[in-house]
This record gives C-alpha cells, sequence and structure tokens, in this order.
C-alpha cells in the first residue's frame, strides 16, 4: 500500500501558484464542464428562447447568457431607458447661448457632427473629410479629469464615457497650438468619412 | 411535563414569535405542540407545494398570517418558463372554505390572478395587510377590488411585481371611509394615477407612515403630498424632474425641512440629480437609502448625497458609484450593515466597480453582514482582506459579470478568496459564488461554512466532487441551486436522504441525466422530483440517457402536483 499523507495541504489557505501540477486538470474538463465562453458561442448561433417564449438571439458584440448576470427580470426591464441619456452642454465661440445633446443617441462621430451643424449652423465639420487644414471649427470637449481634448483621437466609446461636455472653437484660436489633424482627428475624420 | 397549566403555556407562548422557535416548541412534547398548534397566527411556507392548504388549516385553525413562496429563485432570471406554477387561487379558496379569519398575506414569486384577488377581498373582513413581492399576473383590476372591499386595509405594498395596468382608477377605490392605511408602495405601476385622488388619501390617512410612489406622480404633487403627512417615515419618490429654479422646487425644499421623521428613502425613478440638493436636510437621519432605479443619477451626484448619510445602516445602489464612491460611503457610513451594488449596464462594458471598492467598504464598514456585489472583477487578495476585515458576513453574493473570470492579478482561480470567506464568517448563512472556480472551492465550502443554508453555483467545479463536498459538509443546507456545472448523476444519487432535510434542489444544464432523476424519484416517494425539457412535453418518450436541461426537487407531503403545465414531467 502506497504511503500517503492525509491530503490535509489541500485543505491549507494560501494564495498563489499551487506546489504540484494536479494530474487530471486537462482532459475530463473540457468534456464535461461546459464553460461560460462555450455558451456564449451557443447563443450566437442557435436561437434560445426565454421565460416569455420569445427568442432571445442577440447580435451584441459580446453575446449574453440567459440569466447571467442574476439580475432579476423586473430590475433588467426597468432599468434600460435612463441608461442611455448622456446629456452634455454644447457651446460654440461666438454663439449667445449653449445646446445641449444627447451623446446616447449617435451611434459615432459622423452622426455627432451632423448633429452639432444642425444645432448651431455651422459648417466645416463635416467637411473635414475633404480638407482637413480648412476645417473653420474644431471640436474639442472637456473630459472626466477636466481636461480639454481634441474630440476623434479615441475610439467612439471611450470617447461618449468620458466626454462631460463639448465646445465648439474656432480654428484661429487654436492656431498657436500645433494642430495636426490628419493624425489627431484621425478617428472623427475616419467617421466622417464613411 | 406539563407543571403550569394550559393557559399559562398559552400566555408563555405568546412571547415566542419566530417560526424557527415555534417549531421547536412543538417538537417537545406531544401537549406542547398542541398548544402551540392552537395559539400560532403566523405561518411561513417556503415553498407552496410542500404541503396542501387543507391541511396547513387543519393543523393551525388560530391562522392570520400567511407567508408563501412560490417559484424557485432561478425563474428571477428567466430559467423557469411561463405557466410553471405558483397559483394562488387554491390557497385562497381553501382559506376561505376553511373560514380562516385571515388577515396578513405575503406573496413572493407566485401567479396572483385578478380573481384571487377579489376573492381574497371579499372572503376575509380583517383582511389588513398584503405584500406582494415579484408576483405576476394580476392587473389593477384586482388592486381595486382590493381597495374597495377590504374596510380595514393597512398596507398594500407591491415591490418589483409585472402587473398590467388597465388604467383604471384602482385609486379611486377607496372608500372616503378608509381612513386606516398604514403602508401604500405602488412604485412597480407603469400607469398613471389620478394625483388629486392620491392627495387626498394620504390626507385622510393620519397613520400613513410608508409611501412608494410610482413614475407618474411629479414634483409638485410629491411637495403637496409631504406636506400632508409630515409623519412618513419610509418614502419613495416617483418622477424627481424639475428646474430647480421654480418655485414648486423651492416649496419642496422647504417642506423637506418639516420631514424630519422619514428614515428611508428609495426611488428616483426619474430623476433631474441638480434637485437631489433638497434632499439633504433628510439624509442625516436616514438608515435605509435605495437608490438602484434611479438611473439618472450619475455617479458624482451619489457622491454628493452620500456624504450626508453619516447614520446610513442599509444603501442599495448602482455601480455608476464607482470604487472611489464606494470608498466615499466607507468613511461616511460607518453604521452600514447591508450593501447591494447593482450593474448599472447590464451588457457590462465599462468597468465601473472592481475588487478595489469591496476592499475599501470592508476597511470602513465593520458591520456589515449582507452583501450583493455586482463587479467586473475580484481578486483572491481582496476576498482575503474582506474576510479578515469582515468576519460577521450572513448573506455574502459576489456576481462577477464575466462569469468565468479568474483573479485577473494572477489568473488563478477565485477558489482561496472564497475559502477565507467560509473560514473567516462562521455564520454565514447564504452564499453566492461567481468567477473561475474548482471542486477545491466546495471542499472548503463543506469543511467550514457550518451556518449555511443557501448557497448558488454557477459556471463552477470540475467534477461529482465538488457537489459532494457541499452536501456532506454542510448541515444545514436547505436550498441548493446550480446551473452550468459540470456535476452529474454520482453527485445527484450518492446521498439521497440528505434531500428530505432540504427545502429544495436546482440544477439547470449540468450533467445529470433522466434516468438518475426516475431512480432518485423512486427512492424517495416524498421528494417532487420535477424535470423541464422545454422542446418536449411530457408526452415524448424521454431515454434515460438523456441529460436533463432543468430538473427542480423539492420535498413534500402533498405529493405529486396536478396544476403542472405539459413542459413539466414530475417522476
Amino acid at each position: 500500500m502506497a504511503k500517503e499523507g492525509l491530503g490535509l495541504e489541500i485543505t491549507e489557505l494560501r494564495l498563489g501558484l499551487p506546489g504540484e501540477p494536479k494530474s487530471s486538470m486537462s482532459g475530463n474538463k473540457n468534456e464535461k464542464k461546459r464553460i461560460f465562453s462555450e455558451i456564449d458561442d451557443d447563443n450566437g448561433g442557435k436561437e434560445e428562447k426565454n421565460s416569455t417564449g420569445g427568442n432571445l438571439k442577440t447580435t451584441e458584440p459580446k453575446a449574453q447568457v440567459v440569466g447571467w448576470p442574476p439580475v432579476c427580470s423586473y430590475r433588467k426591464k426597468n432599468i434600460v431607458n435612463e441608461a442611455t441619456k448622456m446629456y452634455v452642454k454644447v457651446s460654440m465661440d461666438g454663439a449667445p447661448f449653449l445646446r445641449k445633446i444627447d451623446l446616447g443617441m449617435h451611434k459615432g462621430y459622423s452622426e455627432l457632427a451632423l448633429a452639432l451643424e444642425k444645432l448651431f449652423g455651422c459648417h466645416g465639420m463635416g467637411e473635414a473629410s475633404k480638407d482637413a487644414e480648412n476645417c473653420e471649427n474644431v471640436p474639442i470637449y472637456e473630459d472626466k479629469d477636466g481636461d480639454w481634448m481634441l474630440v476623434g483621437d479615441v475610439p467612439w466609446e471611450m470617447f461618449i464615457e468620458s466626454c462631460k461636455r463639448l465646445r465648439i472653437m474656432k480654428r484661429s484660436e487654436a492656431k498657436g497650438f500645433g494642430l495636426e489633424p490628419k493624425g489627431s482627428l484621425k478617428y472623427f475624420i475616419e467617421g466622417v468619412a464613411n | 411535563m406539563n407543571y403550569f397549566p394550559d393557559e399559562v403555556i398559552e400566555h408563555i407562548f405568546e412571547y415566542v414569535v419566530s417560526h424557527r422557535d415555534r417549531n421547536a416548541l412543538s417538537l417537545v412534547c406531544k401537549s406542547w405542540y398542541r398548544i402551540e398548534r392552537c395559539t400560532r397566527e403566523k405561518v411561513f411556507i417556503g415553498n407552496c407545494y410542500s404541503i396542501t392548504p387543507e391541511r396547513l388549516i387543519q393543523r393551525f385553525p388560530a391562522l392570520k398570517s400567511l407567508t408563501l413562496k412560490g417559484k424557485p429563485h432561478f425563474a428571477d432570471f428567466s430559467l423557469v418558463p411561463h405557466g410553471w406554477g405558483g397559483f394562488v387561487y387554491p390557497w385562497i379558496e381553501a382559506l376561505a372554505k376553511g373560514k380562516v379569519g385571515l388577515e396578513e398575506l405575503r406573496l413572493k414569486r407566485m401567479v396572483v390572478s385578478d380573481d384571487s384577488l377579489e376573492l381574497l377581498s371579499r372572503a376575509f373582513p380583517n383582511f389588513r395587510s398584503l405584500v406582494l413581492v415579484s408576483c405576476e399576473e394580476f392587473t389593477t383590476d384586482g388592486l381595486a377590488a382590493i381597495a374597495a372591499n377590504c374596510k380595514s386595509l393597512r398596507e398594500l405594498d407591491l415591490q418589483e411585481n409585472e402587473v398590467d395596468d388597465h388604467k383604471g382608477q384602482w385609486l379611486s377605490c377607496f372608500p372616503d371611509s378608509c381612513t386606516s392605511l398604514v403602508s401604500l408602495n405602488f412604485a412597480c405601476l407603469k400607469g398613471e394615477i389620478n394625483v388629486g385622488v392620491l392627495e387626498r388619501l394620504v390626507a385622510r390617512s393620519p397613520n400613513l407612515k410608508s409611501l412608494r410612489l410610482n413614475r407618474s406622480v411629479p414634483l409638485d404633487a410629491l411637495q403637496r403630498i409631504l406636506t400632508r403627512a409630515p409623519q412618513l417615515v419610509d418614502l419613495g419618490v416617483g418622477s424627481y424632474v424639475q428646474d430647480p429654479a421654480t418655485e414648486t422646487f423651492v416649496k419642496l425644499m422647504n417642506t423637506m425641512h418639516k420631514c424630519k421623521s422619514i428614515t428611508s428613502l428609495s426611488g428616483f425613478l426619474e430623476v433631474t440629480p441638480r434637485c437631489l440638493t433638497a434632499m439633504y436636510v433628510i439624509c442625516p437621519n436616514l438608515t435605509s437609502l435605495n437608490l438602484s432605479y434611479a438611473a439618472g443619477i450619475p455617479g458624482s451626484d451619489l457622491i454628493k448625497l452620500i456624504r450626508h448619510c453619516k447614520k446610513l445602516q442599509r444603501l442599495w445602489i448602482m455601480d455608476s458609484i464607482g470604487d472611489k464612491g464606494l470608498g466615499v460611503v466607507a468613511n461616511t457610513c460607518k453604521e452600514l450593515q447591508e450593501l447591494r451594488v447593482f450593474p448599472s449596464d447590464n451588457i457590462g462594458h465599462h468597468a465601473a466597480v472592481t475588487e478595489k471598492g469591496l476592499v475599501a467598504i470592508s476597511m470602513g464598514c465593520p458591520k456589515l453582514h449582507s452583501l450583493l456585489y455586482f463587479c467586473h472583477q475580484m481578486t483572491n487578495a481582496a476576498l482575503i482582506t474582506v474576510a479578515k476585515n469582515c468576519p460577521n458576513f450572513i448573506r455574502f453574493r459576489l456576481a462577477i459579470l464575466d462569469a468565468t473570470k479568474p483573479d485577473p492579478d494572477t489568473n488563478q482561480p477565485l477558489d482561496e478568496g472564497f475559502g477565507a470567506i467560509v473560514q473567516s464568517c462562521r455564520r454565514l448563512r447564504r452564499l453566492s459564488l461567481s468567477g473561475q472556480l474548482t471542486d477545491k472551492v466546495f471542499l472548503y465550502i463543506g469543511m467550514y461554512a457550518e451556518q449555511l443554508e443557501m448557497l448558488s453555483i454557477a459556471f463552477a467545479g470540475e467534477s461529482d466532487k465538488g457537489m459532494l463536498y457541499v452536501l456532506n459538509g454542510c448541515k444545514k443546507l436547505r436550498k441548493l441551486e446550480i446551473r452550468d456545472c459540470p456535476f452529474g448523476d454520482t453527485a445527484l444519487l450518492t446521498d439521497i436522504g440528505k434531500y428530505e432535510t432540504m427545502r429544495s434542489l436546482w440544477m439547470s444544464s449540468c450533467e445529470v441525466t433522466v434516468g438518475a432523476c426516475k431512480v432518485l424519484a423512486k427512492k424517495m416517494p416524498r421528494l417532487n422530483v420535477e424535470i423541464f425539457n422545454e422542446n418536449e412535453t411530457a408526452d415524448c418518450e424521454l431515454e434515460d440517457e438523456q441529460k436533463v436541461e432543468k430538473m427542480y426537487l423539492y420535498r413534500t407531503l402533498a405529493g405529486k402536483r396536478k396544476d403542472a403545465p405539459e413542459y413539466v414531467w414530475t417522476l
């Protein structure tokens, strides 16, 4: 009979990597266990019924698993609406009053540019794609840290999260700052061009 | 055994209120059983299918207050298909027939039809308290019946129910003679209500202590209502939208100064954050704050509000507060006992709270005993710290948005972290796990979680051993719910006697087969073993080797239920 310890070392609470590699961690696990990411794939492929009998087929980039996170269905239904509203103030140099715009309503920089043009009747931002250097107005925004940033440097999702207010600056004011529109306004321009 | 006459013992029993204590009394001897059963007024039934209403009435003739729970807990997360069961009508019918002097009814996760509310309102002349939590099927017509017919209604409390709003005038159905209201909560109703009727109702209810409004009650109405009811203790604000530069808002600010009794605040279903300043004057008195439905309040405004709430014991909030905000809570709310942090974005794109927020809370709030925490990530180190700082946890529920995420710092499973929690918190009664977890965490739970009564597991474990550690180790286990884990027939069948000591077991998307369930059902006649395979009805031949999608088993004295839908197969 092999001499074995009581096996109590398994009960030892400690941090960090385990001492000896466990024997059968690999093979069986994948067969038996339906891991979270597999279910994600399943959801992408087949149709799942939810409790009301409808089909839960999601086109979200990250597929959702039924019932996870475990938020009760009443709460899920009652939270959705408010959270997507992201009103921020927009000021334009020379305009006597400010406007407000809902960032959540727009899917990208191009839509934002159009919306801003409509609000202030200003031109130029939409034409940035054609000739960035001649763009009369430069959109900037104040982020969560209170810094003023050039619109268009970061991906849209990151932008709407951090944008607290917008300002449309006259290009003449920005002249001293060595803007590189083609590089910095990369995302903005790409968005507008599409 | 009895040295005292029955009347003396009855009198002593009056002081014994908790269900568990009463249950213990009834087991002492036959005469105590008899005296206890004849004097028991409040009964709690955790599973409405565990016993028949007739048997209940027979045993407890003095019944006045009944609490019933229906669907399994995972029904909250859309895992139980529509029509499963939990109908309250047969209960109300039986209670009416048995001429029970029902005064209070509390229902959770049950199907409540308008007919049942109608019958309830007519059959019990002393009925005074109705609490419905997470129920469905009733409409405002049913509420109208309650309002109209329950002459001495004190409490109508609707929490998180799916109610069909027929836009009728249910509130107007409270007669002018109704002046007994103590608690009215209709926050979950979607439809418009007649604000004038509401104001008059409040005006003639001098005992009103708790009022929770729905979205349709605007701020100016709130102000008038508060003027009529400065004695309120619990307030749920409906719509809180106003331009702060108006007279209405100034009036509200002044009115709030008179509401010194409010200790519980909730709602803000629609909100202008700048108007929250009016609430600052009552914040120092608050012991309970529920802003978990106030999606319109950004984190910065939440923080400003909470800075005023030094006496808070219970806080329900959304993760928009962020880790920094939780730091403010930790510094401000030294009396905090219960914390729930809900996800504000169901898809979970942005990192709102992480392990850092929880660690901060554990350092600042040593009295914390109940936690529900939705977060983006968790580390073993954090859990170990939390376990050390807060050894008093009774309920610990962690929901990591990515259900199988390991410790991001070490890439290890969270076994050690949860192990520390169960080892440190000797009074732990409820635990929900998430994150990457192996069988080890279950070994720890089986070893240390001696008081554990309810355990929720999802996407965890590696083999049957995991489930067996729990079943063998947790002597006080009552409810076990498992989804998407590799636990199979061996785990299910090794200790079948255990299930009669528990209320229920739920297993979905595991490795359990039809054959094993059949074996279990045959050996244990006092268990109902239900399996649901949604794409097939019970008529289809299910083969023994087939995996069961969903299984729910529970102990019962009522035998197989007769109201199960087609897709449920009771073995």
